[in-house]
Formats: structure tokens, C-alpha cells, sequence
């Protein structure tokens, strides 16, 4: 059995007991809401993309250190980022949590920073939907403002 | 607080179950989520791995002596479940798929024969969502109006205007016991207060019958379901009762072999009661697994079980309370007499996910969600909480360890 140490890693009880990016963004900012059904966790993501950038984006909603930390480093990555970047990361993301959907090659070369500390999280496999929620509604999110 | 008035020993009781007395990693299992899903005594085993072993074969539908044993030991598993709730007659016993199967045949069946648009079912705020969503894709489907039972502070059932809400009511289905709250409720009196106004009684008693006698008689009620997974027996079988004139009057659930008398090109005539719901091949070595169950039960005593459990509720909170205080909100009445051994909390402010996984690397195991409950979790305020649930195997140990696995949680955040 893994110990938790591999879970809860110092830069994630950090970004969960201070988050970053935390609170909401007015219209006609996007929000897109996400359900973990196993637990009932959920989470809502506020995205101003304008020109293929992502401006601003800001989270809020409940869970567990995991889907907090993840959703927090998540929003730290791509703030400022375009469109693109951000998909690619978000590829590589789910890689790592090896639940990529193949739908394009995965650039390994892409760097994962403080995220890297969710590599973990493979090991405790009924967590893995915790860290990916903020990704998978933040997809959600990219693919409604590109239609 | 001794155990000395109770004639259950769970120490020799433990014994008979291999999960509870496990091991991993050198650390002994402390299985608290028994509310979920309940371990398996040997002989339940036992009896499962000897029917596969030497009886196993069809039933109902040959006639070499191997498969009239068979149909002869499923049969009676149906006499062994009759009489431990005590129905009127085996013929009102249906094995179904789990009770969340029971359920919906019961809103299918019953509910599209008898209820059209703006008919009124009544449920609580503490149903599990197998109460919940079968009467809720009957309302899309024909439009009927659900009401709800609402709580009280101290988590019980407010039944000042159970009056006005069942006025008019066709049914009122809920559950014996919550399956997060603890909360047991008064079972014949709501019975009653449906047949006031013509209502139908319908009782879920998937956390009541593992934990406690039951008397479907003495309930007054007209349809009742539980799942063997939780008394002991194996997953793959849950079992209906009903009334004997009300399961006449329906119609079939699922269609094909073993429910129909006859077939011809121009339609099918049904069966009788109970193979009337029984298509297909049932889960035959799980329903002689159930029988056993039954068997070890009633061995042990029922009346005895609730007795032990009891004590465990008044130890658990004493326990939790005493050592906590304010770091620990447990969502459920504090008395004992009125509450089953499942405890659903918050602790110290720590997400249940974390928790969870916290006192998991002491092997305590515990639930951590919603329960299949989201809208009583909204209304106690609560996105999730841990659960840990006591059956007859659990000892003063476990509550302890669960306890200083708890104190030792806190120390990560
Ligand atoms: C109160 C209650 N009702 C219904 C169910 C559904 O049981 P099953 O999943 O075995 O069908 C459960 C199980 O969790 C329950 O606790």
C-alpha cells in the first residue's frame, strides 16, 4: 500500500490551503461546472478567453485537497496562456494521470512545473477523478467558447 | 456500559467472518462500512462453495434429481427469508436483483398501473436514491407529483404536517432506517398514516433488516425490499415482499422464461406468484448464499444483534464525543434507542475524501461520499461526509481504533 506522503505532498496541501485563482468571474465570462458523482464533489470554472487567449480564470466550488490543489496549480499554468498551449497541456495532464483520450499526440517536452506533485496521485486510483475534475470542466469550458 | 447483559459475543462472532479478522500489511482490517456492504460468515461461504461444488443445476425447468435439489434448495432459501420477516406466505417472497431492482419494479409495475398525471407519492428527505429516482422517472414519464417528509433538527422525521402532505397521497414510500443518519424510523405508525388515506405503505428496508427483527405483519406494510449484500449473504440478490392480493394484481416486471405459464404466437399468460417476477435464471448459488445468511441470523438471534449494536451506538458516540467535542458534528440523533450504528461526520474540518484516505493506511475502512443521498447531504449542509457503520462483528476495538486513526488525521493538514 503507497503511503499518503505520496498523496498529499507539501506544494498540494499548499495550494489547497491557499488557493489561488479562487472566486468567480462576471459574463460573459464562461462557466462551465463539474460533478464528481463518486463523492459529490463539485467545481465551477470561470474562463474570459478573448483572441485565443485565456485572460483570466477563476474557480470555485467544494472538495477534497486533492481536486482543489490540482483545479488551484491548474489555473496558476494556464492564466495567460493560449488556447492551444493550454489543450496541450491539458493532454499532457491526463497523460500523466494516464487516462489520456489519444486525440493527439502528447508532447512530453510540455512542462508540468509544481503539477508534477499530483504524479502521485496514479498510485491511489479512486483519487484520479479528483485531480482531473478541474481539467475535464475546464475542456468543457475551452470547448463551449470554440463551439 | 458492559457487555455483560448482551448474549451476542461478537469476539466469537468476528471469528466467523475471514475480512474482519484479515490482515493487510500486517495491520488488522478494521471494516466499518458495513452500511454499503456487510462481510460473509463462512458457512455462507461454505454453503455457496458446496452447492457449486456438488448441487448445482437449473431449477424449475428439469427433472433429473440434480435439478429438482436445486430447485429444492432455492425454494427453501424463499421459506427461510418468509419467516425471518415474517410474511404470510413464501408465495409473497420475490428474489430480485438487489432491492434498488426491487424498487424499480415496484414504481414500474405498481406505479404505471395505478398512478396517472398529477397523482401524489410522498417520500422523506432521508431516502436513498433508489427511493428516489424510480419515482422521479415516473414523473417525467406520466407527470405524477412527488412531496416530501421533512427533518427535524434532531434528524428525525418531522411529522407535524405528515397529515396535510399525504392528503390525497397514492403512495408513501420510505425508508425503515437512514443509511446516513442512523435514524430509525417509526415504521408502523407511517404504515398506518399512509393506509389512513388510502395510501400504499411501502417501506425500504435495506438498513433495518440486517440489524434488527422484522415483522412485515406487525408493520402493517403493503410492499417492503432489502438487499443480501448487507445481511451477510452475497451480492446478486435482493428480495420484494408484498402483499399476496397486491402482487396478484400486477402486472410483470421483466419478461421471459420461468415468469409465464404460457406462450403462443398471439401472447403469454403469467406464472404465479412468485415466478410471476422471476424471469430469466435467477442468481441461483447466491439465493442458497442468502438462505444461509438467513440461517446464521436467525442463529445468532436478531433481537440479539439489534441489543449489540445498540451498545455499540452509545459506546461510538461516547467515545467520539468525549474525546472530540466540538472538533467532531455527527449528523444523526444521539440517542441510541432511536438511532441504527451507522455514523456519518465531519471532523476537524477535513474533506471526507482526505480522510478517508488517512485512516485508510491504518486499514480502517470507511465510506466517504454522499451515500446515494445528495439531497438530504444538501440539506444537512453537507457536500459529503465520512461514514463509519458497526454490524454484529464490530467490537468496543474498532470504535477505538477508529478513534485514534481519527486523532491521528489531523496532523497531515
Ligand atoms: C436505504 C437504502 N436503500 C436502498 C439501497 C440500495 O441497495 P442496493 O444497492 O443493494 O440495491 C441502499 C444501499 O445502499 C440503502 O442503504
Amino acid at each position: 500500500m503507497p503511503g499518503v506522503e505520496d498523496l498529499y505532498r507539501e506544494i498540494i496541501l499548499d495550494h489547497y490551503r491557499t488557493p489561488r485563482n479562487r472566486g468567480e468571474l462576471p459574463p460573459p465570462a464562461v462557466c462551465t461546472e463539474g460533478n464528481n458523482p463518486l463523492c459529490g464533489d463539485d467545481i465551477r470554472i470561470f474562463l474570459d478567453i478573448a483572441d485565443g487567449v485565456v485572460r483570466d480564470v477563476k474557480f470555485s466550488g467544494q472538495g477534497c485537497s486533492i481536486s482543489q490543489s490540482s483545479t488551484s496549480m491548474m489555473t496558476v499554468a494556464i492564466k495567460g496562456r493560449p488556447v492551444d498551449e493550454v489543450r496541450a497541456l491539458v493532454r499532457r495532464f491526463k497523460h500523466m494521470m494516464t487516462l489520456s483520450d489519444d486525440d493527439g499526440a502528447v508532447d512530453e517536452s510540455i512542462k508540468l512545473g509544481d503539477i508534477e506533485a499530483l504524479g502521485g496521485v496514479v498510485k491511489f486510483p479512486v483519487r484520479i477523478k479528483c485531480a482531473t475534475l478541474g481539467w475535464n470542466t475546464l475542456l468543457e469550458g475551452l470547448n463551449s467558447t470554440q463551439g | 456500559m458492559a457487555g455483560a447483559n448482551t448474549n451476542l459475543d461478537a469476539e466469537k462472532i468476528r471469528r466467523d467472518f475471514p475480512v474482519v479478522t484479515s490482515s493487510i500489511n500486517g495491520k488488522p482490517v478494521v471494516y466499518l462500512d458495513s452500511a454499503n456492504t456487510s462481510q460473509k460468515p463462512e458457512v455462507v461461504i461454505d454453503a455457496m462453495t458446496a452447492f457449486m461444488r456438488e448441487g448445482y443445476a437449473p431449477i424449475n425447468r428439469s427433472a433429473y434429481s440434480l435439478a429438482a435439489e436445486a430447485t429444492e434448495r432455492y425454494e427453501a432459501a424463499r421459506t427461510k427469508v418468509a419467516k425471518f420477516i415474517n410474511a404470510k406466505s413464501s408465495r409473497e417472497i420475490v428474489f430480485t436483483k438487489n432491492a434498488t431492482e426491487a424498487l424499480n419494479l415496484i414504481a414500474y409495475s405498481w406505479g404505471r398501473t395505478n398512478l396517472k398525471r398529477g397523482d401524489v407519492v410522498v417520500l422523506t428527505h432521508m431516502e436513498h436514491h433508489a427511493n428516489i429516482v424510480p419515482w422521479q422517472m415516473l414523473q417525467q414519464e406520466i407527470g405524477i407529483e412527488l412531496r416530501w417528509v421533512p427533518l427535524t433538527a434532531d434528524f428525525q422525521l418531522d411529522l407535524s404536517s405528515l397529515a396535510s402532505l399525504l392528503a390525497g397521497a397514492k403512495v408513501f414510500s420510505f425508508t425503515s432506517m437512514s443509511n446516513v443518519l442512523g435514524t430509525i424510523n417509526p415504521v408502523e405508525k407511517l404504515c398506518a398514516a399512509a393506509h389512513a388515506v388510502g395510501a400504499l405503505a411501502i417501506v425500504d428496508a435495506c438498513q433495518s433488516v440486517p440489524h434488527t427483527p422484522t415483522n412485515v405483519q406487525a408493520w402493517g406494510a403493503d410492499f417492503t425490499m432489502f438487499s443480501s449484500h448487507k445481511m451477510c449473504g452475497p451480492s446478486g440478490v435482493g428480495v420484494l415482499w408484498g402483499r399476496e392480493e397486491l402482487l396478484e394484481a400486477i402486472p410483470p416486471f421483466l419478461g421471459g422464461g420461468n415468469m409465464i405459464s404460457e406462450v403462443r404466437l398471439d401472447g403469454f399468460k403469467c406464472a404465479e406468484l412468485p415466478a410471476k417476477f422471476e424471469a430469466g435464471t435467477p442468481p441461483i448459488t447466491e439465493v442458497v448464499g442468502l438462505g444461509a445468511a438467513v440461517d446464521y441470523l436467525s442463529g445468532i438471534g436478531m433481537a440479539n444483534v439489534r441489543r449489540h449494536e445498540v451498545e455499540m451506538s452509545s459506546y461510538v458516540l461516547e467515545n467520539l464525543t468525549s474525546r472530540f467535542g466540538d472538533e467532531i458534528t455527527i449528523h444523526g440523533p444521539r440517542n441510541p434507542e432511536l438511532r441504527g450504528a451507522t455514523f456519518s461526520f465531519a471532523f476537524r474540518g477535513i474533506h471526507p475524501h482526505d480522510l478517508s484516505q488517512i485512516l485508510d493506511q491504518t486499514n480502517v475502512c470507511v465510506r466517504a461520499g454522499h451515500h446515494c443521498a445528495k439531497p438530504l447531504m444538501k440539506i444537512i449542509g453537507a457536500n459529503a461526509t465520512t461514514r463509519a457503520s458497526f454490524y454484529l462483528y464490530n467490537t468496543k476495538a474498532d470504535a477505538d481504533a477508529l478513534a485514534n486513526a481519527l486523532d491521528s488525521a489531523s496532523d497531515i493538514f
